[in-house]
């Protein structure tokens, strides 16, 4: 038998499961009842996109957690990094994404061990 | 193909953030492990595990994480039509939304459209099981990864979620979309700012109106 602080912990795991789920079922329950190539169903495509760009756009302005603790000049100056290459490369993804990684690894190591 | 890998890598290295943090919070391997799978909600899952770990009650945490994870309402609702026409996939609707991350979904409503409509719920739960298995692997590393690695390392794999996410909604091509991503993208630091628990909801519906109006109107001036 698991102690029961464990227990609790799996119970919790269910509940903020199934809060999760709710959304996501919630979706398909209204789904079923609109016109697939609607306007209904185009709105709810831009508010999404809306919504994960407002949802990425304050990670990077205003972050919570440990990226909070990173300056914001230099999230800037990797997301700037990303996008040149992102655009050197004909809009090619892979060399955005690693390049703004590995500005930003680089600012930040050379912070951590006080060279910047 | 090479986006493919890409994908599952930054699937994996962003939920070894994930498995750090569930560790941190008190989380055991098996509880941080599954709620990868179950959650399968990065924003909700960290909720989770902040409030826990601050000792919040149950309701609490339940509420916090599912706010946190509204978005899958409009994804689900937007992503559902591409297996409408097809009675072998629309039964399984109920499982794919389960397995939908905001990766499958953008990548799926980008290629979903010019796949054969009978092709497009193996196409979704072959990226999806794989993206989740990733996901899976990268929270038991991170796990017992915690700290271990320096901090430059663990900021970088966090970072590496939101940045992966500017350049897959980079190539968005439809205009009302990225009408909706230039909008929401400047609105979400000033409606977060205004309400951290409403914020996101408002700027994704004002965003998204915004966009739907503006684009109709542009295509008005076209015709």
């Amino acid at each position: 038998m698991p102690e029961p602080h464990v227990l609790a912990m799996w119970g919790l795991l269910a509940v903020v499961s199934l809060a999760t789920y709710v959304w996501r079922a919630t979706g398909v329950v209204i789904a079923a009842r609109i016109k697939p190539d609607g306007r209904l169903s185009q709105w709810f495509t831009c508010v999404a996109y809306g919504m994960l760009a407002g949802l990425i756009s304050r990670i990077m302005l205003m972050p919570v957690g440990i990226l909070a603790h990173t300056l914001l000049v230099d999230r800037l100056v990797a997301l700037g990094c990303g996008f040149a290459l992102f655009m050197l490369f004909r809009r090619a993804m892979p060399p955005g994404v690693v390049g703004a990684v590995g500005a930003f690894m680089v600012l930040a190591a050379l912070r951590g061990y006080g060279i910047l | 193909m090479e986006a493919f890998r890409l994908l599952v890598f930054v699937v994996a290295a962003s939920m070894t953030g994930w498995g750090s943090l569930a560790r941190d919070s008190g989380f055991t391997f098996g509880v941080a492990v599954t709620s990868t799978a179950t959650v399968w909600g990065l924003p909700g899952q960290v909720a989770a595990a902040e409030l826990y770990a601050v000792g919040a009650p149950l309701l609490a945490i339940a509420l916090a994480s599912s706010m946190a994870n509204l978005r899958f309402f409009p994804m689900s609702l937007s992503l559902l039509p591409l297996f409408r026409g097809d009675p072998a996939s629309w039964r399984w609707r109920y499982v794919f939304v389960a397995m939908m991350s905001v990766n499958t979904w953008a990548v799926t409503l980008r290629n979903g459209p010019s796949l054969p409509i009978d092709q497009r719920g193996a196409y979704f739960t072959g990226l999806s099981v794989t993206c989740i298995a990733a996901g899976m692997i990268g929270t038991a590393a991170g796990y017992h990864l915690a700290g271990t690695l320096p901090f430059f390392v663990t900021v970088s794999l966090i970072f590496l979620n939101p940045i992966y996410f500017v350049f897959l909604f980079a190539g968005v091509r439809a205009r009302n979309g990225v009408l909706a991503l230039i909008i929401g993208a400047v609105l979400g630091p000033i409606t977060h700012w205004l309400s951290p628990e409403w914020g996101l909801p408002f700027c994704g519906v004002i965003a998204g109106t915004m966009a739907f109006y503006l684009d109709r109107g542009m295509r008005g001036d076209d015709a």
